[in-house]
């Protein structure tokens, strides 16, 4: 196959960007498009010029790690995947493809299409995790867990932090990264202790970091490559509002 | 331990607290329209209905004004509180947008909300100037008593709404009004958590056919006055 690539290439988080244009010509339809960016960033390297920075890591769907805004949709228009399970075979000879980085304020660019998501790392710290004791493993059923709930539980933790939802929100709002967070965790007994709290740190430092507000138009479902659902973002601004009640009369 | 006025302060801060007011006082509103249209429909009953209607409304007035101020608070407290969220979200875009844009299944209604709303708000001041404080017009006039001594708020509308350009606007606005409810109504639900997987699809439906019932009602009164089966 032969493309034409619009890239956006920035020297560093305070330069200026712009968008480049780079042919990839002979690209296998085999090829995911991590790979097709492997082929041209060698043949720019042969050239004598910068490849274009990209973040990856497992390129099998489940770390998070690859980015990338493609013709305007993170991790691509197809449904449930990311970026490095896209394939080439999903593009038409002689197609213009745009790849930009996940566009948002608290993601800001390191060099071209990495941006910094240290902002989720953050908003973890503040209340995405539960108090446990160490050591002996307890008995797995010990505390029972009624199947709905942990199958739920289950939906929300499939989330891998990608940032994708960021990234296709008008708004650039966390909220459905955070609703999976809160869901996964403040669905189990061993979340409870922290549940209150944990809803209030989080989103106060969701807000802290500059993300916007949802406004109900779940982009961020339609690109989540793990189909978390925004029905999560209701629970969330539910739980969210009885924390804050509590700790108000409280 | 906050204190419980830090606690609403910080409250009304956060993003999500924020959406709350929206979604309360748009709810707030939601309820005055329908109220509002019951009210007005009363024009298909005759003079004697809507005239005695409106005098009873005024035969209570400390009643109509605590339900004026909620009113008003729920106004200015929906649009205060969007304006602000408006403006973070602009902020948390970034200075850098995309080159090249796309939408998977934001509609269209929900990405025009703000425009929608700042016309509805134009269309509110110019229909209270019309209506309530009767300015640029003598509504409060002599000839504007009914044989009962009330106010003749039939003749009112009739006269308001024979003038085209006054009807042709609230036909307008009120189609932009529905096109913001079809979104907001279930938004408001979203909003305060009060959607199941179940739920939704009935939510969503709900809110057209709320958006449907407020056009076709409102819309009706201005298209029979112009239409003459609507006459004194």
């Amino acid at each position: 196959m032969n493309l034409t690539l619009k890239v956006w290439r920035q020297g560093g988080p305070n330069h200026k960007g712009k968008i480049e244009t780079y042919p990839a010509e002979d690209i296998p339809e085999e090829a995911s498009f991590l790979e097709m960016l492997d082929i041209v960033n060698e043949r720019i390297i042969t050239d004598g010029g910068e490849p274009i920075a990209f973040d990856h890591d497992c390129r099998e769907g489940i770390c998070g790690a690859c980015s990338l805004t493609i013709n305007g949709v993170p991790h691509g228009r197809e449904s449930a995947i990311t970026t490095c399970q896209l394939h080439m075979r999903k593009f038409r000879d002689g197609d213009t493809i745009w790849v930009e980085p996940f566009r948002a304020r608290a993601f800001p660019v390191l060099r071209d299409l990495v941006v910094d998501r240290s902002a989720f790392d953050r908003i973890i710290e503040a209340g995405g995790y539960i108090s446990a004791r160490t050591g002996s493993a307890v008995d797995a059923n010990a505390t029972p867990v009624p199947k709905a709930d942990a199958d739920e539980a289950f939906e929300a933790a499939a989330c891998i932090g990608c940032g994708a939802c960021v990234a296709a929100c008008k708004n650039a709002s966390a909220m459905l990264f955070v609703s999976a967070k809160v869901k996964h965790l403040g669905n189990f007994p061993q979340g409870q202790p922290e549940a209150k709290r944990r809803v209030l740190a989080m989103v106060r430092q969701m807000d802290e970091e500059g993300f916007g507000n949802c406004t109900n138009q779940y982009e961020c479902e339609a690109v989540c490559p793990k189909e978390i659902t925004a029905e999560f973002i209701a629970d969330l601004n539910r739980g969210y509002a009885k924390a804050s009640l509590e700790e108000t009369l409280g | 331990m906050p204190s419980a006025a830090s606690s609403i302060v910080s409250f009304y801060r956060s993003s999500i607290g924020k959406k709350l007011v929206v979604a309360i006082t748009g709810l707030g509103l939601v309820a005055f329209l329908f109220g509002h249209m019951a009210g007005n429909l009363k024009v298909y009953a005759g003079p004697d209905k809507i005239n005695s209607y409106a005098a009873w409304l005024h035969s209570m007035p400390a009643l109509l004004w605590a339900a004026r101020l909620g009113l008003l608070a729920c106004f200015f407290g929906h649009i205060v509180t969007t304006v602000l969220l408006v403006k973070q979200n602009r902020a948390a875009r970034g200075e850098v947008g995309y080159a090249y844009n796309a939408t998977v299944q934001a509609s269209r209604a929900s990405r025009t909300m703000i425009w929608s709303g700042i016309i509805i708000l134009c269309f509110v001041i110019y229909h209270l100037m019309h209506y309530t404080m009767c300015i640029g017009n003598e509504y409060e006039s002599a000839s504007y008593i009914d044989a009962a001594g009330r106010h003749d708020v039939y003749k009112m509308l009739v006269d308001g709404f024979s003038w085209f350009p006054a009807s042709a606007f609230y036909i307008v606005s009120m189609a932009l009004l529905c096109w913001h409810l079809s979104h907001g109504f279930a938004s408001c639900f979203q909003t305060l958590g009060l959607r199941g997987e179940r739920s939704w699809p009935l939510i969503k439906a709900a809110g057209y056919g709320v958006a449907a019932v407020i056009f076709i009602g409102n819309c009706s009164i201005p298209i029979s006055i112009m239409a003459g089966w609507v006459s004194y």
